[in-house]
């Protein structure tokens, strides 16, 4: 109870990693939280990375959770930027509503 | 023992009831603000594990610039939100049984873990004693030698997100008289003045 170990670590993660995953159908229609479960989800693998980097004395776990957050960092500035561009057009930031390109 | 334990519950207890705030929040803005607890929380347990280099980038990363991006696109389009929120509870059940296998099976693989007794002499780059190295300088040392290349493609990619951001939102509004530097370094200087001949004591 009180040797706090990997596996106390590697709850966490899977526990955030199936809350993001419940963010994305519980909030169906807003782009918004389905982006922020998203970066949930990459923080999950992040908290993974590092567990098992520290647990198992390597470094290039922590080394790839960098390379995660980098590209965490930008798909969240591209993303935000095609929502606000998808706003200008439609005025709305529904899923439901984005399926001009379905042909 | 028990503080690092205590300290471990605290921050594991407040990162997952916020990750479970973020997920059911009304307000997409207090969904931002409890993103950002659970950003801070994650830290807490980077700097339990000894990743403090990883924790303060969480930090300035996330919570300095991520979570401002999120705040502001949520503040500055005007969004009927409840609209939005409509179907939350008609798919509560299909999530909620997909989350609860997804966790079952995690926990499976979880519960029957061990390391390989050799796992731990396998490591490319072994951490070093904290007495020798702290956690940034023994990053540092690894990043930029032996992973320099990925650094500067972590690095193209965080370029190709900030023009590829400016590009799509950047838009040419009509009706807005804005500087064209080329227009006035070629004006002629007849078009805008008139120059007159004045002969004393008679005036223009």
């Amino acid at each position: 109870m009180f040797e706090i170990g990997l596996s106390h670590y590697l709850s966490v993660a899977a526990i955030l990693f199936t809350l993001g995953i419940l963010g994305i159908f519980l909030n169906k229609k807003n782009v918004i939280v389905i982006l922020m479960s998203v970066e949930l989800i990459l923080l999950a693998v992040n908290i993974n990375l590092v567990t098992f980097s520290t647990h198992l004395g390597d470094l290039v776990g922590q080394i790839f959770s960098i390379f995660v957050l980098t590209v965490a960092a930008a798909e969240a500035a591209i993303g935000l930027a095609i929502l606000v561009i998808f706003f200008r057009n439609r005025g709305s930031i529904a899923v439901e509503d984005i399926n001009a390109m379905k042909g | 023992m028990i503080v690092q334990a205590l300290a471990f519950y605290l921050f594991a207890a407040v990162t997952v009831a916020s990750a479970v705030m973020v997920i059911t929040a009304k307000n997409p803005v207090h969904s931002v603000l409890f993103l950002v607890l659970a950003f801070f929380n994650t830290a807490g347990l980077f700097v339990l594990m000894g990743a403090e280099f990883l924790a303060m980038l969480l930090v300035v990363v996330y919570c300095g610039a991520v979570t401002v991006l999120f705040l502001f696109v949520v503040m500055m389009l005007d969004i009927n939100f409840v609209e939005l929120r409509q179907g939350f509870l008609q798919y509560l059940p299909l999530g909620a049984t997909i989350g609860i296998i997804l966790l079952a099976e995690l926990a499976v693989v979880m519960g029957g873990w061990h390391f390989a007794p050799e796992a731990a002499k396998a490591g490319a780059a072994p951490i070093p004693a904290i007495e020798t190295m702290t956690n940034t300088h023994a990053l540092g040392a690894v990043l930029y030698t032996d992973y320099i290349y990925l650094f500067q493609a972590a690095g193209l990619v965080l370029l190709v997100g900030m023009i590829g951001a400016i590009v799509l939102t950047h838009r040419k509004r009509t009706g807005v008289r804005r500087q064209v530097i080329a227009d006035q370094v070629n004006i002629d200087v007849k078009d805008v003045a008139e120059f007159k001949k004045v002969e004393s004591g008679k005036g223009v």
